[in-house]
């Protein structure tokens, strides 16, 4: 069909403004408003068709739910509109760049999901016989050989489920370590001011006592209030380096030296192991158990909140310690669990979940570690490095920097000394650059630093990219120091929310969606 | 490198701009003796087809589920998964976010995890359900330190019946924590003691305890009288779900009186993918949810006053409150919310029902047949999905033989107690969906001729 040219061409002559013709449903072109799945599914539809079942004499008896559960269903029509409508409502790394600093938010590459679902990987069942699964353990201990290489560290607890539950790991093992020497009374961890909430929280839920270590002028851990804080009774210090500053803790080795001649373990959060990876091993800089966050560094998606893998890379002093269950290679590859024969010195401490790890991200790690190579993945790091600095560089001028113009590692951290007397604070900030379509930087986070606004790029950003970025941040920080509040108090304007109420959120929380009280009545 | 933007050019004039000569130079703070001089030693960097060719190598090692009759459950279980659930979490939107901490800009994640709560919740049979855990079983462990919080007692006792792995978890962090734990042995036979020996166990310093149903033999148990029993000594209910699907055939936890349902909801929506990722369902009374562990999403307006969401009771999380924390939870699972709510979105309240109807007639006629089977007797007197055999041998011998005939026959009891010598002959044997007449007919062949 060829297209009738009535009412064509239209001209861009016309005028009026979006906000003086609101829509009546609310919608704005592409963007739709989206009911609730409980607003839109009847209970008797469905969008999967299952044959009947079979006829036979069931085992369930008294015990088989009789009454209405209350789930909606949607036909698949109803169910595409509903999730790709929600999904643009939402920003990601595809969307544009996403600065969320200690998140490193880089490229998902979409091959590594292709391979994480081939059906030997995404198909397999845990508890096959190792027979069948020679192949999905062998991915497994590949891929231990590339963290290990990496850290350079002798061993790797490869179970973890996140970040914080590698942490939880690395904690459990110098806890175990502590008590085989004898040394149980050892109750105090060291946690930097400036440390993320997960490291204080993980040492506490297994019984340890958090002690503060202050952080200097200079954004780093100084060996001396480190020799200051350490005694008889520290277990441990946790220490992200490079540090939630963006700063590589130049006295690493001596502290390490300093923990180690007391008698204690060094954990290092790897959270931000993206600047340093191909470039400096942790083994070499004396740690003893350090996490790496398969989905920051090595790329396996985010996917709105998780989910993550966190392996712990465990040092020679740690490394009997590693939790069931863990590989063996031999004639062929072993599963080494509960009640499995030991090698002499294994002294596995328990067991941190259900089956072994998160199999889906190993495969898209593996797959990230193959395509970079040892000269790509060096290469990463660099570029996420000089990344950082270039913004750094660029806005040092109209933002400050906390720890003086010095440079980062692969995020920049400014603080809101700037913005004093602007009436426009981080957040406001933050919301404004949501307008100019950038998702915001990591903000009031770390704690040390006043109104900190953390701003990761990583190396997947172009400097085409990066010039824009930076044009967008300076045009804000003018408008700032201008006095153009408006700018930032009600943004963001054009998101598809406006500042939500989340004081009204926690006063009277409303978890999940309840009939509304005509429904209810009709109902009973 | 296909994934590196920045050319040579663009890298000297950033390292002009900047002020420094080389990059190295931006590693000033690394000690010079630790700054490595060039790559790892490991390969350089490939193409996709290479790297195609060396994981598909590696996945052609592996059998999986759909190639061959299918059995094995024990805490993750075979399901069909509808190709729009695999389709959507892939829109970049979804897969590529961050956790909703603006959420002007996260209002697609943020309406997710309100539906998915409202589902868990509806499900459960409970009042509030979390965006989730890691996994079931790290949900239990969880569910076990709330429980400690809410009654400020630090015992727990967990049923014989409990997956095995779900209580090694519990107990590595219960020790850890300097907490008590009394571990139960399990009773494939009779699944009335497994209940029994909880009630006779608890005390004035009981915690929690903890129940799983179906159990790990796949026994259903009615909680009503235990819960109350727990209640009326101060302690709460912990329910253990490892087959969601369950729920939509057998009372939920929630109708019996449970104070925390934990559950892994890998069935819906989520692959087996060896073992992860999956996803933990949490969920409890109102009145204990500033005791929960985890993120929660709740409605409220925004400035124009149009309904939105955003993560709230935040007051409880690692981020704001560090070491007074409920839990160190950061990271969760997600996606797997997502593809979890997608899919019992598809399926509904008539589909769910439906699809569990079709899983326990599956499994009630491979259970028939094997009646028939000399040697062979089921262990259970009720099941939903999955049921315990026991068969003259070594079970674990058995299931290789079976393994070596084409037929994945489920999990030795052995691989989950390797020191209950009780067990040595016993088998798991899930049942699903996607099991055949064919399927069911190979199994009870190859069982035939592996005994
Ligand atoms: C510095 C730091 N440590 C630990 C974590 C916790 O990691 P996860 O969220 O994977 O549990 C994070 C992530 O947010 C982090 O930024």
């Amino acid at each position: 069909m060829s297209m009738n040219n009535q009412g064509r061409p239209t001209s861009a002559g016309e005028t009026g403004t979006a906000a003086a013709h609101p829509t009546f449903t609310g919608n704005k072109a592409l963007q739709i408003e989206e009911a609730l799945i409980f607003e839109i599914g009847r209970p008797e539809v469905s969008g999967v068709d299952i044959p009947a079942p079979k006829k036979v004499k069931a085992r369930i008896g008294k015990l088989a739910r009789n009454e209405a559960i209350g789930l909606p269903g949607l036909t698949e029509p109803e169910v595409m509109r509903h999730y790709v409508r929600l999904s643009q409502k939402n920003y990601g790394i595809d969307t544009g760049l996403f600065p969320l600093g200690s998140c490193t938010m880089k490229h998902n590459a979409r091959l590594n999901e292709k391979m994480a679902r081939l059906p030997g990987f995404g198909d397999v069942h845990p508890l096959q016989p190792a027979s069948t699964v020679q192949g999905a353990l062998k991915l497994i201990d590949t891929l231990a050989h590339y963290l290990k290489e990496l850290t350079g560290m002798p061993a790797v607890a490869m179970s973890p489920k996140a970040g914080a539950h590698g942490e939880l790991c690395g904690m459990m093992a110098i806890k175990a370590a502590l008590e085989a020497k004898g040394e149980g009374h050892r109750k105090i961890v060291l946690v930097p001011e400036s440390a993320h909430g997960t490291n204080p929280a993980t040492a506490a839920l297994i019984g340890f006592e958090v002690r503060s270590v202050p952080a200097n002028a200079d954004g780093t851990v100084h060996v001396s209030d480190v020799k200051a804080a350490l005694g008889p009774d520290v277990a441990a210090i946790m220490l992200t380096n490079p540090n939630t500053c963006g700063i590589f803790e130049k006295e690493i080795v001596e502290i390490a030296a300093a923990i180690h001649k007391a008698g204690a373990y060094f954990y290092c959060d790897g959270a931000n192991f993206n600047a340093i990876v191909g470039k400096a091993r942790p083994g070499d800089l004396g740690v003893d158990a350090m996490h790496i966050n398969l989905h920051k560094t090595f790329s396996t998606p985010h996917g709105g909140g998780g989910p993550g893998s966190g392996p712990v890379v465990l040092s020679e002093r740690l490394a009997a310690f590693v939790p069931y269950p863990f590989i063996r290679v031999g004639k062929g590859y072993a599963l080494v669990e509960e009640g499995g024969k030991l090698d002499k010195g294994e002294q596995p401490f328990g067991r941190m979940s259900a089956f072994h790890g998160q199999m889906g991200m190993f495969v898209r790690a593996l797959a990230y570690m193959l395509s970079h190579g040892a000269d790509g993945m060096r290469l990463a790091s660099e570029d996420a490095v000089l990344n950082a600095n270039y913004i750094r560089a660029s806005l040092a001028d109209l933002m400050s920097l906390p720890f003086g113009n010095q440079p980062c590692m692969h995020e920049a951290l400014f603080d809101d000394d700037w913005l004093k007397n602007t009436g426009v604070s981080t957040l406001d900030f933050a919301k404004a650059m949501i307008d100019e379509g950038y998702h915001p930087m990591t903000m009031y986070f770390p704690l040390v630093v006043h109104g900190a606004m953390l701003i990761e790029p990583t190396e997947s950003e172009s400097k085409a990219s990066l010039d824009l970025f930076i044009a967008a941040l300076r045009d804000l920080a003018f408008a700032a120091k201008r006095g153009d509040v408006d700018r930032f108090k009600g943004a963001p304007y054009h998101a598809p929310r406006r500042r939500l109420d989340e004081t009204r959120a926690a006063r009277t929380p409303i978890l999940r969606w309840t009939p509304p009280e005509p429904f209810k009545e009709a109902a009973e | 490198m296909r994934y590196l933007p920045l050319t040579p050019q663009d890298r000297t004039d950033m390292l002009a701009k900047i002020g420094v000569a080389a990059v190295d130079d931006l590693f000033a703070n690394v000690p010079k003796s630790k700054l490595l001089k060039g790559p790892v030693n490991l390969p350089h960097a490939k193409g996709e087809l290479e790297v195609e060719r060396i994981l598909g190598a590696m996945a052609a090692e592996n059998i999986s589920a759909s190639e061959v009759p299918f059995f094995v459950g024990a805490g993750a279980y075979k399901h069909h998964v509808p190709a729009s659930v695999d389709h959507l979490i892939q829109r970049s939107e979804f897969l590529t976010s961050y956790t909703p901490y603006q959420p002007e800009i996260a209002q697609g994640t943020l309406q997710y995890l309100f539906e998915f709560q409202t589902q868990v919740a509806l499900l459960t049979g409970m009042e509030v359900a979390n965006a989730s855990m890691y996994d079931g079983s790290t949900g239990a462990a969880e569910a076990v330190l709330m429980a400690h919080r809410v009654t400020k007692r630090r015992k727990a006792i967990l049923a014989g019946n409990l997956h095995p792995h779900y209580r090694d978890t519990i107990e590595t962090l219960s020790r850890m924590a300097s907490d008590e734990v009394v571990s139960l042995a399990p009773n494939p036979n009779d699944a009335g003691a497994d209940l029994k020996a909880v009630a006779a166990a608890i005390d004035a310093e009981t915690s929690c305890i903890v129940i799983q149903t179906p159990d790990v033999f796949g026994n259903l148990h009615d909680l009503t009288a235990i819960a109350k029993k727990a209640q009326d000594a101060g302690a709460l209910l912990i329910a253990v779900v490892t087959e969601v699907v369950s729920l939509g055939a057998v009372t939920p936890p929630g109708a019996m009186g449970a104070d925390i349902v934990v559950a892994e909801g890998q069935s819906i929506g989520v692959g087996l993918s060896f073992g992860g990722p999956y996803v933990g369902l949490f969920a409890t009374k109102q009145k204990y949810v500033r005791q929960m562990p985890g993120r929660l999403c709740g409605e409220t307006v925004d400035a124009e006053g149009r309904r939105g969401f955003v993560l709230t009771l935040s007051t409880r999380e690692q981020h704001i409150r560090r070491e007074k924390a409920t839990s160190n939870i950061c990271t969760n699972s997600g996606l797997m919310c997502l593809a979890f709510t997608i899919h019992m979105s598809l399926l509904g309240e008539s589909g769910l029902r439906r699809l569990a109807a079709v899983n326990h007639a599956n499994a009630c006629d491979l259970a028939d047949r094997l009646a028939d089977v000399d040697g062979v007797t089921v262990l259970n007197k009720s099941f939903f999905n999955e049921f315990a055999i026991r068969v003259p041998g070594d079970a674990a011998k058995i299931v290789e033989k079976m393994a070596k005939n084409g037929v994945l026959a489920g999990v030795p009891a052995a691989r989950l107690w390797p020191k209950h010598k009780a067990l040595k002959d016993v088998i798991l044997v899930a049942n699903t969906e996607v099991n055949t007449d064919d399927d069911r007919a190979a199994f009870v062949a190859a069982l035939g001729a592996s005994i």
